[in-house]
């Protein structure tokens, strides 16, 4: 990386650890103000969560600096943890055993090394056409057709969900930036700031105020709160328009589109929760639940966001 | 000199111990659910349902580090005897109470060694259907095993010890372990109640096991 990039990443994790300390003073102050001897639980919450943004900041921002590798490698091992917690609610067989562990195994560290060897037109097929139609294949072979069309989408949907969608994150480390830097790295700093600041924003917004529920048997989003937090994402993408090549108007577009492909890809995921009756998919982030429950949206929103990258900007 | 000898082969346990805690938390992610009890070292029988070779270092993986030297799993000799790995991890690394499951061979009665381990202060891990389970059901019947401990030395706690998902990260005859999240529930205690009768307990131990299956309806999160 060229010092200039390494200072500029430096510098962006030195503005989050200062929204963090801000943060982090807020809780605090917050805490005081409860009654001695009391307790509460929004505030404990929220205390638990900034906790969880230093632990998170801290390791996006060491695998940045560390380069393509690192970041490749981070997400790989995010797509790791994101597929055995889908997985653990699927439907699945005795006999889907083999096609599983292909998938956790050979698939997933495949689609990585696409990534990182630049082979766009292999990793954006890969899934969705050869493990598509691998898996059943291997299933079908062990011979059990009891819910077979059930167990094969639900393996598939979560390939897709947990492995594809996640790996456009370092995916956009493949764009060819316009002024031929090496500072598409800074594309994965914004994307995924836009991201969590937006749905931050929407979920302290939409507590507040707004009243209209976006999905109101799966979801507290109120159209007010969706709003806000669109707003506040393209606000935010508009200062950071620096280190894209997107322009100022541009930056804000790509903040408002990742944000709201984002909040969408919450609510999908809260039908899924629903639908399997679990609250979190894990306890493996303290305040969060799992990886899955962390990256809801950034999964979404990763591969709508590098295609229009390429699509417009290309 | 033998000193020594003894020092490297207790790292050497407690080494691979570590990396195979390690590995299992790589691959489900074990997490212990202290439903019914608290994780502090008090003498204790630990059962659990038992569907894969992998059961027991799941137990062992979620037990804190002073609870889990106090404990002893109860297994097979003839499994774990098989070959010099084997007889290093299981009664070195897991300190493991070896037992002989086939009465035609042995030559020193199971029970005899189970309550000599309790006597000594260990806590134990046992899977009181004898085998591992290969049925659709939750559970196999219950040996008395389980019963005689608690009718012999009733201040001794009996946990219940429910292991989730273990059937899907390792069916039987596959080699490679499906990375899933796992988690190992500890139930209240039982006991054996004045009077009972070894059927009437069996039972009422494998539903308390059993109901450790399903959600825990009262806890909020």
């Amino acid at each position: 990386m060229t010092d200039q990039t390494t200072l500029d990443i430096l510098l962006l994790s030195l503005a989050v650890i200062g929204i963090l300390v801000a943060l982090t003073i807020l809780g605090v102050f917050l805490r005081m103000r409860v009654p001695y001897g009391g307790t509460n639980p929004v505030i404990e919450a929220f205390v638990v969560r900034v906790h969880t943004w230093w632990g998170l900041t801290i390791i996006l921002a060491l695998a940045v600096l560390s380069g393509r590798i690192g970041v490749i490698l981070l997400f790989a091992f995010v797509s790791f943890a994101a597929l055995r917690e889908f997985l653990t609610f699927t439907i699945k067989h005795r006999a889907d055993h083999l096609s599983l562990v292909i998938g956790f195994f050979v698939i997933l560290p495949l689609q990585y090394l696409f990534v990182a060897l630049d082979w766009t037109a292999l990793f954006t097929v890969f899934i969705p056409v050869y493990g598509f139609l691998l898996l059943p294949i291997v299933s079908a072979f062990r011979g059990e057709p009891d819910k077979f069309l059930v167990r094969v989408a639900e393996t598939q949907w979560g390939l897709m969900i947990c492995v594809y969608c996640i790996s456009h994150v370092p995916a956009l480390l493949t764009y060819d930036m316009p002024d031929g830097s090496d500072r598409s790295i800074l594309l994965i700093v914004f994307f995924a700031m836009v991201v969590q600041l937006g749905d931050l924003f929407e979920y302290y917004a939409g507590r507040k105020f707004g009243r209209r529920k976006i999905a109101p048997n799966l979801s507290p989003k109120t159209v007010g709160g969706v709003v806000t937090g669109v707003l506040a994402a393209s606000a935010v993408g508009a200062i950071l328009s620096w280190i894209t090549p997107f322009g100022v108007l541009g930056a804000a577009s790509m903040a408002a589109l990742a944000s709201v492909t984002g909040i969408f890809g919450t609510v999908v995921f809260a039908a899924i929760k629903r639908d399997r009756g679990v609250k979190d998919w894990s306890h493996l982030i303290p305040g969060q639940g799992g990886f899955l429950d962390q990256l809801d949206s950034v999964i979404f929103a990763a591969p709508v966001f590098f295609h229009v990258t390429h699509l417009v900007w290309g | 000199m033998a000193d020594a000898k003894l020092f490297f082969r207790r790292l050497a346990s407690q080494s691979v111990g570590h990396l195979l805690a390690l590995a299992a938390r790589f691959i489900t992610a074990v997490r212990a659910d202290w439903r019914g009890i608290e994780p502090i070292a008090k003498q204790r029988v630990y059962f659990a349902n038992h569907v894969s070779n992998a059961d027991m270092p799941m137990i062992w993986t979620v037990l804190p580090g002073h609870i889990r030297r106090q404990t002893r799993p109860v297994a097979a000799a003839d499994y774990w005897l098989s070959n010099r790995l084997r007889a290093f991890v299981g009664p070195e690394v897991f300190n493991c109470v070896l037992v002989d499951r086939r009465p035609e061979a042995r030559t020193e009665d199971p029970m005899e060694k189970i309550f000599e381990a309790l006597d000594e202060g260990s806590s134990l891990i046992i899977f009181p259907e004898g085998n591992r389970n290969m049925t659709d059901d939750p559970l196999l019947p219950f040996r008395a095993g389980l019963y005689n401990m608690g009718r012999l030395r009733p201040h001794i706690d009996l946990v219940p010890t429910w292991i989730a998902n273990l059937n899907e990260i390792m069916p039987k005859g596959e080699v490679i372990p499906l990375p899933l999240i796992c988690t190992v529930t500890f139930g209240a205690p039982i006991h054996v109640e004045e009077g009972e009768e070894k059927d009437e307990f069996l039972k009422r131990a494998a539903d308390a096991l059993v109901a450790l299956s399903l959600p825990d309806e009262g806890a909020g999160s």
